[in-house]
């Protein structure tokens, strides 16, 4: 960044004015962009009638975003309320009798547009953890043979643009036979949504890592050779931070993925979470359906801007090459 | 008589091509001494780069092989130390582990950590790089970057250092100047050295003997030229010393009289042999498979 800045400086001699300029303009242009966008949805809205009603504008949308936190707000008031009045009762119990058996009950409200948005973060966020997991050990193993690569390589083709919903079905058939418990740690619905966003957004992470651990300069593989490194030490040492930089770009691609993938399997699935709110509002055709839609939509692409900017800001911390092109 | 320190016999090696095997060396001897530092010259694509290789334990020689103290090279390590072209500093180590990752795996339970601190600085001090200690690969010169290179292998205390075109990437100073720290450091330490090199004054000035080696395919060792120069050895004194540039004349009409790049198979052939018949400096060592 600083070096195409400085090449800028070399070709463009910036005066204050110019400097000036080139701040608005940068600071201008994406303002335009974003006021032209809410001028046209605007107008378009206005001119679009379907069965629920109008298409909501920008000016329905910023109310039905409102009207969902204000729900939101008013359910976890009764919330509080609800322990409270438990807490209460189950102290008056106790004073009672001392040895009394007190329940305490969890509070079971409907959902809030918040709740799903927190339900999805930990479902995307927990398959993409696992599918790391796999995918990054397996794509060293894969990079450093040669022969396991050329085994693998068609199956990793034959799977990699499989699209969640054809698992889907399968998956949960799966989860239902083998995830069998009296006292499940985590819902199904889970385990399935997280099953499924881990096969899809395995892939360019594992193929990715391949590619950097196979790609590893002919120099370093002679320097790791003359020392004699062991084997673990030839991975950790020098394998891995070889690679760190592939493996980031892979990340980076499967949690976008994770993300996309995750939201339709909520919506397939009926399970909770971004996809099932939806989904219900879909369902539910009352005429602010469209415009609570369109907060979903908005919120779920921010989302998957602000993850991509994590990601970004931990490779950046995390990785030796600092030249790499960050975008 | 005294065996030699290392010695290469009767070196062939072929590479699998999609064309067939394609025979890159023919026939390779040669024979060095404890302390020696023997350069490599010949024009570029003969076979230097792979010489070096099979003495590192790299390549693999098809026929023949490499003793080093009487014992057969078949694997690289860290008692036959390589300086790469291209320094192959890891990126993401400063200098200072970079040299570290080195010293750890050869004086591993043989060296306290403090004796390992010390010997690492010691070895970047050796080539004047003690101000860059933390430093990254990518925040130093090109020229700082080789020092590293060579203080990595100098740190692991080799019996034989291999280098292969250390100075080539560097400007005429910077190579100077590293040239002369090479000189030194061999005085002292007393290394055993194989350098490849395309100077014919670095050759020269650094060497005890320049094997200059024949154009490929099949290629092997033309004519060995002793340097009888005393040391140290000064540049710039040298540059006027009549012996100095009769070595440096003999080197360059190897290379471009007797080895012309391109030229009849048959005709080379003849034109060598005749040569190192006519050749009152140099000593052809090894019998070509023809000769
Ligand atoms: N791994 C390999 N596979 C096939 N051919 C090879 C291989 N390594 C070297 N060669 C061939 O062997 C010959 C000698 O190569 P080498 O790298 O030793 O040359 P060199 O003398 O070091 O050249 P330069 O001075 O340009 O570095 C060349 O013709 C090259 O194409
Ligand atoms: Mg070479």
């Amino acid at each position: 960044m600083n070096a195409i800045r400085a090449k800028l400086t070399l070709y463009w001699p910036e005066s204050p004015l110019q400097a000036l300029q080139q701040g608005l303009k940068r600071a201008l242009l994406p303002l335009i962009g974003l006021l032209m966008f809410l001028f046209v949805w605007h107008v378009g809205a206005q001119n679009i009638n379907t069965s629920l009603g109008q298409f909501p504008g920008p000016v329905q949308v910023v109310e039905q975003a409102r009207n969902l936190i204000a729900e939101h707000q008013r359910e976890r008031t009764k919330e509080v309320a609800f322990y409270e009045r438990q807490e209460k009762r189950n102290a008056n119990k106790l004073a009672a009798d001392p040895h009394a058996e007190v329940k305490i009950r969890p509070y079971t409200g409907k959902p809030t547009f918040f709740d799903q948005i927190g339900t999805s973060l930990v479902t995307v966020l927990a398959g993409f953890v696992m599918a790391s997991l796999i995918a990054i050990p397996l794509g060293i193993l894969v990079g450093l043979n040669g022969d396991l690569y050329a085994a693998a390589n068609p199956l990793i083709q034959l799977f990699k643009p499989v699209s969640p919903l054809a698992w889907l079905p399968l998956v949960t058939m799966l989860v239902s036979a083998l995830y069998v418990s009296d006292d499940p740690l985590f819902a199904k619905s889970f385990i399935t949504s997280l099953v499924t966003v881990s096969l899809c957004c395995l892939w360019p992470t594992l193929i990715n890592t391949a590619v950097g651990v196979s790609g590893i300069s002919k120099d370093l593989q002679n320097v790791s050779q003359v020392l004699r490194l062991p084997w673990l030490t030839h991975v950790v040492k020098i394998v891995l931070p070889a690679s760190v930089p592939m493996v980031f770009t892979g990340l980076r691609l499967s949690l976008g993925i994770a993300w996309m993938v995750l939201i339709a399997a909520e919506m397939l699935a009926q399970n909770p979470g971004l996809g099932k709110f939806v989904w219900d509002e879909f369902q539910n055709g009352s005429s602010n359906s469209l415009g609570r839609i369109m907060v979903a939509v908005l919120v779920i692409g921010l989302i998957g801007f602000l993850l991509d900017r994590i990601m970004l800001l931990l490779q950046r911390t995390l990785s030796w090459d600092k030249s790499a092109t960050l975008r | 008589m005294m065996k030699a320190h290392l010695e290469l016999s009767g070196v062939d090696i072929e590479f699998p091509t999609p064309k067939g095997p394609f025979k890159a060396l023919q026939n390779v001897n040669l024979k060095i001494d404890q302390g020696e530092f023997v350069s490599l010259i010949g024009h570029s694509g003969c076979g230097k780069s792979t010489v070096l290789n099979i003495v590192a334990g790299l390549y693999q020689a098809t026929r023949g092989g490499c003793l080093l103290d009487g014992r057969e090279v078949t694997q690289p390590g860290p008692e036959r130390a390589v300086v790469f072209q291209n320094h192959s500093l890891l990126p993401w180590l400063s200098a200072y582990e970079n040299v570290e990752l080195a010293v750890k795996q050869v004086f591993k339970g043989r060296k306290s950590k403090a004796e390992m601190k010390a010997w690492i600085e010691h070895n970047l001090e050796l080539v004047h790089m003690s101000h860059a200690l933390h430093k990254r690969p990518d925040e130093i010169s090109g020229g700082m970057k080789q020092r590293v290179g060579i203080a990595r292998a100098l740190a692991m205390q080799p019996k034989v250092l291999l280098m292969d075109e250390p100075f080539g990437a560097l400007d005429a100073l910077t190579r100077a100047h590293l040239q002369d720290s090479l000189m030194e450091i061999q005085a002292r330490l007393n290394n055993t050295v194989i350098m490849i090199t395309h100077d014919v004054d670095e050759a020269v000035l650094l060497s005890d003997r320049i094997v200059m080696m024949t154009n490929g395919p099949a290629a092997t060792v033309g004519e060995i030229l002793h340097v009888d120069l005393p040391r140290p050895r000064d540049r710039i004194a040298l540059a006027d010393d009549a012996k100095y540039n009769r070595y440096r004349q003999a080197v360059l009409s190897f290379l471009y009289e007797k080895q012309r790049k391109v030229e009849d198979f048959q005709q080379h052939r003849e034109k060598q042999s005749t040569a190192a018949a006519e050749s009152e400096e140099s000593a052809p060592a090894a019998k070509r498979a023809s000769g």
